[in-house]
Formats: structure tokens, C-alpha cells, sequence
């Protein structure tokens, strides 16, 4: 193709995404566009998965089978979510081993907030909904992104995050309204998950590297910064119905902005987690790649069986 | 209380539903793939749906202002009356499944039974329960086969589960007094009579799976009395360390 006819179908391509057109997996797209989306499809399916260890951690804790069976319920959908999101992003050329191995290796990224560990109960409340808010915020601007498999995914990721985030909140009012006892360990779980979840909605304007032409895609549609401040903007009026206090004395409503101000954000924190050295970064990726080598053989016995079954059936018809 | 044999009863079967979900449960994010993962949870969800009803049940007939929750943590390791097999720990996935399997076959006959039992309640929990269950049979009868026949390795680990839990199979048809008590009032099920069906299941699946049946004739038990194996102390630990940490509170 020459460059010319590139040049003309990339303005096509533009042409239709500024229509609001989906762009599907059959469809002539950029390069460029192809790869990015693969590197946040899969960064979001990873997260997913890799989400599923922290508040796994505590299925076999939970406080009541109510509670037990929520958690196992809300985990599971976190692996659905994980599944559909890997089905998106093979549409686009690459194949779930492939992106295991970008996992595995490190090369592809996850949510960093999974980094931090799940040390009481209270934490199952806090990342319902503080890290599942935070998420919501991210995601429900993805529902009308212009590549279809992936914003056709978000729209029931993000009817499932909001019920798991309703879900969070109340496992908080029940400790809230509960024993003293039970009331601090709300809070403590507060203070633990606040600022990483504010890190969550990524690095400000000024460092963020994807964000101009993200938004020209539709990837995203407002930008790090914004989102930051719905989510604080929405979440602080909760916490005041917990009669909970958000760790930051800073804090303050404006009058003139009509939203809060709030402190400073420590971004060594962050981008030591994003590098790798956060408090769980080696035990999340030591579970994933346990998981991943110890069911080789299991792996293997399916596809094995698989073939034989077909080879039995190729000699019946024979 | 004046149902003491219905309750124990209910119990009997319950805790087998309790102590394999909570099973189950501990692998949750760490299965071979993410779609055994997601069936191993969705199992364990049923059967800790399974539970909460058996208990409830079982709450509303004490008489001594019971929650499900009551029944389910806070009782002593003697108190639980689940077999033996299904507290069997995780070893690897040949075993996950083969517990499963050995399970299920008897799961589910015993819940064909009970659709027939006089109690209603036990009838209605069986009927939504065989549809469930049924499922789980499929699953880990699937799996028992495509790890027998699969590779050299998966035949070797699959049969080191087989013969590892055959032993505890036999337990799954012996019957407690309050068994007896509720087979007599035509509640409970005779579990003893389809011993022999389960055992000419179990084979066929073992042979078309080319695992060896296990001519071992040594059988253990203890679960159904309440005396476990050294894995359950652990496993109550964790299933009822919140319960034990923060008594009588609400979560």
C-alpha cells in the first residue's frame, strides 16, 4: 500500500471515529491504534485478574456465608470480566497465552492499587467501594469508546462494578453502624486505601503520556486529573454518611470550584508501586505464574484428550 | 429441642456442602486456567448456597434462637459431621477434581432421593439443588476422564488422587443414628442402598478415564461421628477465625 492510500484510509478511519462510528475488529485501523488498544484492553483484563488475589485472600475468612457468598460471587465475576476483556483484546490479533506471557514477564501492567495487601475484613469493603468507585469512573466513559468489542464488554463490566461497589459501601455501613470495634477497622481500612485509590485514576495531566491521543480515540474522555476530582467530589459526602474521615487534612470544600480541594498526592509511592517495588508487586506475580506453571499439565491433559477424541472420531468416519 | 434428629440430620448433609465450598473457595484465582477457575468458584458457590438453606433450616427448628451463621462457625471440630472426604486438602488439580467427582455421584443420587422425602422443606432445597448438582457431576466427571487420558503425567497424578481418596468413599454410605431415626419417619434417605449403583458409576467413568480401580478392600471414617483428619482443625481456622476474633457481632 502506498503511503498515500494509508494517508487516505487513516482519514477515512478518523473521519468515522469523529462520527461516533464503532471501529470493529474487521476494519482497516492504524497500527498505532491497534497496539494501544491491546496494551489497555489487556492492562484492564490483567487487573481483573490479578484483583481476583487480594480479595480472594479472604473467601475463606468471611465473616458470615452471606458475606462468603458475595465475596465468591463478586470474584467470579471479576474472572468473567477477565475472560470477556482477553476475548476483546484476541480480536485485535493476539493470543491469550501471548498476553499471559506479556503478564508474566512484567511487560504488561496492572492496576497498581492490586500491590497492596487485604489485611481485614474491613479492606473487602474499602476496595468495594473506594477501588471499585475509582474503577467505575475510569470505565463508564469506555462503554461508548470507539472500538465496539471493547466498549460492548464495558457496558456489563460496568452494570457489575456498580453493584459491587454498592456491595462494598455496605459492607462499610455495617461495620459503621456495628461495635467500636468493628467501626475501627473501617476506618483503618479508610486511611490504608485512600490515597492509593486517588493514585488509581493515574498520574496528573503533566506526566501522562497517553492521554492527547487517547482522548482523539475516544479511549478516554476526560482526563486523569478530572476524573480524580469526580471521584473525590463523590466519594467524601459518603464518607460523611459513614461518619468515617477521609486521611487528609487538606481536604476542604470550595466555594468557587463547587468541589474539594484536597493535599498532595505522594507520587514516589506511586511510581515505586507502578515499578514494581510495591508491598505485594512480588507476591501477586508469584501467584499469577505459580498458577499459570502448575496447571501446565493440566493444560496439556485437556488439549491431549482433545485431540485424541478427534483423532477417534476422524478413524470412526473413515 | 424436639427435632433433634431432623436437626442433626440436616446437618449431616449440610456440612458436606459447607466443608467442600470452603474447599473450593481457598482456589479461587489460583486454577489452572481462568475457566476452571471461574467453574470451581461457581461450585463452591452453589454449594454455600446449598448450606445456608440446609441451615436455616435447620436455625428455625432448634428452637434455641439460632442463626444460619451460629451453625456455621461457631461450633467445636467434633461438632461437624461432614465425611472425610471432602475436607481433604487441595493437593493439586487431580485431586481437587477427584474429590469432586467422587463427590458428586453420590451428591446427586442422594438428592434424586430426597425430592421423595416427607419433609418439605428438605424437598424443596433437593429440587433446586439436582439441577446444581448435576452440573458439578458433569464438570468433575469431565475432568476425571480428560486427566486419565490426557498425557502420561496427568494419568499418573489423576490416579495418585483416585487412589489417595478411594479410601474415604465407603464413609459416604454409612449411616448415623439420626440418619436411621429420619430414614424410619421417611425424611432421610437410606444412603446405604445405592452403594452398589455408585460403585458400578464410579467404575465406568475410572475405566473410560483408563485410571485403575483401587482393589484396596481398607476403608477410613470418622467424619460422619465427628472425628475428623488432621486437615479440618485448619480448616476451621480459617472458616471461623472472624466469628472466634469478634464474637457476637454483625457483619
Amino acid at each position: 500500500m502506498s503511503d498515500e492510500q494509508v494517508k487516505s484510509l487513516e482519514e477515512i478511519f478518523e473521519a468515522r471515529i469523529a462520527r461516533d462510528e464503532k471501529i470493529e475488529p474487521k476494519d482497516w485501523m492504524p497500527e498505532k491504534y491497534r497496539k494501544t488498544h491491546i496494551r489497555q484492553i489487556s492492562q484492564h483484563a490483567h487487573s481483573e485478574i490479578v484483583g481476583m488475589l487480594p480479595e480472594g485472600n479472604w473467601i475463606s475468612r468471611a465473616p458470615s456465608l452471606r458475606r462468603k457468598a458475595a465475596l465468591l460471587a463478586k470474584v467470579q465475576d471479576e474472572a468473567g470480566h477477565g475472560l470477556y476483556l482477553y476475548s476483546a483484546c484476541e480480536t485485535l490479533g493476539i493470543s491469550r497465552d501471548e498476553l499471559y506471557e506479556q503478564l508474566h514477564t512484567g511487560k504488561a501492567k496492572y492496576s497498581s492499587i492490586f500491590n497492596y495487601p487485604t489485611v481485614t475484613w474491613a479492606d473487602m469493603g474499602a476496595i468495594g467501594w473506594l477501588v471499585d468507585g475509582a474503577a467505575i469512573i475510569n470505565q463508564v466513559p469506555l462503554c461508548n469508546t470507539s472500538y465496539g468489542p471493547y466498549a460492548r464488554a464495558m457496558v456489563r463490566v460496568c452494570k457489575e462494578e456498580s453493584f459491587h461497589q454498592r456491595q462494598g459501601f455496605e459492607i462499610m455501613l455495617k461495620l459503621c453502624n456495628g461495635s467500636p470495634e468493628q467501626k475501627e477497622m473501617a476506618q483503618d481500612a479508610l486511611n490504608r486505601w485512600w490515597w492509593p485509590s486517588l493514585m488509581m485514576l493515574g498520574p496528573t495531566d503533566a506526566e501522562s503520556v497517553h492521554t492527547e491521543q487517547s482522548m482523539k480515540w475516544k479511549l478516554k474522555r476526560k482526563t486523569n486529573d478530572e476524573l480524580r476530582q469526580q471521584f473525590i467530589d463523590q466519594t467524601v459526602p459518603q464518607a460523611d454518611l459513614l461518619g468515617l474521615t477521609i486521611p487528609d487534612p487538606n481536604l476542604k470544600w470550595n466555594d468557587e470550584t463547587g468541589s474539594y480541594d484536597f493535599g498532595e498526592i505522594d507520587w514516589d509511592e506511586f511510581w515505586q508501586v507502578v515499578k514494581g517495588h510495591g508491598p505485594c508487586n512480588k507476591e501477586r506475580m508469584d501467584a499469577r505464574v505459580g498458577a499459570w506453571e502448575k496447571g501446565a499439565w493440566v493444560r496439556d491433559a485437556a488439549m491431549a484428550h482433545a485431540k485424541k477424541k478427534e483423532n477417534k472420531k476422524l478413524k470412526e468416519a473413515v | 429441642m424436639q427435632n433433634k434428629n431432623l436437626f442433626h440430620y440436616i446437618l449431616g448433609i449440610a456440612d458436606n456442602s459447607l466443608i467442600l465450598g470452603q474447599r473450593l473457595g481457598e482456589l479461587c484465582g489460583h486454577g489452572p486456567s481462568l475457566e476452571t477457575d471461574i467453574a470451581c468458584t461457581n461450585i463452591s458457590l452453589d454449594l454455600i448456597g446449598q448450606t445456608r438453606s440446609y441451615y436455616q433450616y435447620a436455625a428455625k427448628i432448634s428452637e434455641e434462637d439460632k442463626t444460619e451463621d451460629d451453625i456455621a462457625f461457631l461450633r467445636l471440630e467434633r461438632e461437624y459431621k461432614n465425611v472425610l472426604l471432602v475436607e481433604q486438602p487441595n493437593k493439586h488439580f487431580g485431586y481437587v477434581m477427584g474429590r469432586q467427582f467422587l463427590f458428586d455421584v453420590y451428591h446427586l443420587m442422594l438428592m434424586q432421593e430426597l425430592q421423595n422425602s416427607k419433609d418439605e422443606t428438605l424437598v424443596a432445597i433437593a429440587k433446586k439443588g439436582i439441577k446444581e448438582v448435576s452440573y458439578h457431576k458433569r464438570f468433575s466427571t469431565d475432568w476425571v476422564k480428560r486427566l486419565g487420558d490426557g498425557t502420561e503425567e496427568s494419568n499418573q497424578k489423576m490416579q495418585e488422587a483416585i487412589d489417595g481418596l478411594w479410601r474415604y468413599t465407603d464413609e459416604l454410605f454409612q449411616l448415623t443414628d439420626a440418619d436411621k431415626a429420619m430414614v424410619e419417619l421417611g425424611v432421610g434417605v437410606d444412603v446405604s442402598k445405592f452403594k452398589e449403583a455408585y460403585y458400578t458409576e464410579v467404575t465406568e467413568v475410572l475405566k473410560e478415564a483408563n485410571l485403575t480401580i483401587p482393589e484396596s478392600k481398607y476403608f477410613t471414617s470418622g467424619g460422619k461421628k465427628g472425628v475428623h483428619s488432621e486437615h479440618m482443625g485448619y480448616l476451621l481456622s480459617d472458616l471461623q477465625y472472624m466469628q472466634r476474633t469478634y464474637p457476637n457481632m454483625k457483619w
